[in-house]
């Protein structure tokens, strides 16, 4: 095989595995992120500081450190994970830090006078968030959210060295193998760019699409 | 994680500690300097610069460090360009920092009210002077958070040169961690190292103003 048709090859085999470990990674990333904002903003005050502590941690050290410990360290307490399943679980817990941050944000930002009005009329803490809350911060949140997101794209490259046979690993073995490296570096670099500029695009345009559907305007 | 380890790994931590915050530190300089002139470009008239500057934001802020330090350390060689692991290193951290960079500086110095330049060039300041005394010192101060961030940001990037072979933080705890054993308190600890320079800097950075 050429050079090309393998490192093309390569890039088929590798990136269905970035996209999918990307998505999964941002699905349980957004779930445990509201998650935890919701225990921070109604849990009483020392769960609120030690999630706090946990999300300062996570956000504080670098993401490939948390993924050798978890990877490498996880064995010795039970937690042997296959590559994939540690990516994803490792990408997540990234994930969840950063997006609780933007949901506890999104919180902060509705008047108080909301949650007071919904208790009155009945509704409880679970109601509150599903009905209230999070409705009315969904547009509000939504461009951190896609910006978070598209970052996390970018971090799923870090996975190849816990051996997750992603796009970056793919490519860079037919480096190591042909010794092609100007070539298959080139085109690895490439086909991130573009995958981070079409998600961005496609995420402004959502954007735009949900800010017109609810307000009537552009 | 018992005191006898950390005790014996602590040393070499540090030692790794003081290479991240140098590189990090190079890093950030040089890429506050590229990044300057890349805000320049953005900003500039001619539309082959504009072009440029937004060319390079899009590729630094789209291609996974990663793969840029990979580009930089096995496909330049290839090209002619032998240059030393930890100049490539140092470089690419930096070119991808400017890259950031140059969008809070833009942002920065878009903040600060035309008025109060014109009212420093009234006042018989020259142009250089008005933009170092007056709109560089307003928009610094509106840049604060953003630098803070930046700073943590290529603190915790610059883990990732431990892959082409530097000697820092992170290369230091693997290389504690295969030989004690011990991954789960080697990398723990080097992440508490982490956690520390980073509350460093935001103490170094904080607005005592406002404090």
């Amino acid at each position: 095989m050429s050079i090309v048709a393998e490192t093309l090859w390569a890039v088929a085999r590798g990136l269905p595995l970035t996209v999918g470990i990307w998505l999964a990674s941002v699905a349980t990333g957004l779930v445990a992120g509201v998650l935890v904002a919701c225990a921070r903003h109604f849990g009483p005050r020392p769960v609120n500081a030690l999630l706090l502590a946990m999300v300062e941690t996570v956000r504080g050290v670098p993401f490939v450190v948390q993924a050798f410990l978890l990877y490498y360290g996880g064995p010795f307490i039970g937690l042997d994970l296959t590559p994939i399943l540690a990516g994803w679980l490792a990408l997540s817990v990234y994930a969840a830090a950063y997006f609780s941050e933007v949901f506890r944000a999104g919180f902060a930002a509705i008047p108080p006078g909301h949650t007071e009005a919904a208790r009155l009329l009945g509704l409880d803490t679970r109601q509150i968030i599903a009905r209230i809350l999070l409705p009315e911060m969904a547009l509000s949140v939504l461009p951190a959210l896609a910006n978070l997101a598209v970052i996390l794209i970018k971090e799923t490259a870090i996975l190849s060295i816990i051996t997750v046979p992603e796009l970056t690993f793919t490519v860079s073995g037919v480096g190591s193998a042909t010794f092609a490296f100007a070539q298959t570096m080139t085109a690895l670099a490439l086909s991130y760019w573009l995958l981070v500029e079409l998600t961005a695009h496609a995420a402004r345009r959502l954007e735009r699409g949900i800010a017109r559907a609810t307000l009537g305007t552009a | 994680m018992d005191w006898a380890f950390i005790q014996e790994a602590l040393p070499a931590l540090m030692r790794g500690a003081v290479a991240t915050v140098a590189v990090s530190l190079a890093a950030i300089a040089l890429g506050f300097a590229v990044g300057a002139a890349i805000a320049g470009a953005s900003t500039a008239r001619a539309r082959g610069l504009r072009a440029f500057a937004a060319l390079y934001i899009s590729f630094f802020r789209g291609v996974p460090l990663l793969v840029q330090l990979l580009l930089a350390y096995y496909a330049l060689p290839f090209l002619g360009l032998d240059i030393p692991a930890i100049v490539a290193a140092v470089g690419t951290l930096a070119l991808c920092c400017a890259a950031y960079a140059a969008e809070i500086l833009r942002g920065g110095l878009a903040l600060v009210p035309p008025g109060t330049v014109e009212a420093a060039r009234l006042l018989g300041l020259t142009r250089t002077q008005a933009f170092l005394r007056i709109r560089l010192p307003i928009a610094a101060q509106a840049m604060r958070p953003a630098l803070v961030g930046e700073a943590i940001m290529i603190l915790k990037a610059s883990s990732l040169i431990s892959l082409v072979g530097i000697l820092e933080l992170t290369r230091t705890s693997q290389a504690l961690a295969s030989s004690t054993f011990m991954p789960l308190q080697s990398y723990a600890l080097c992440g508490a190292i982490y956690l520390v320079i980073n509350f460093t800097i935001m103490a170094a950075f904080r607005d005592r103003r406002r404090a």
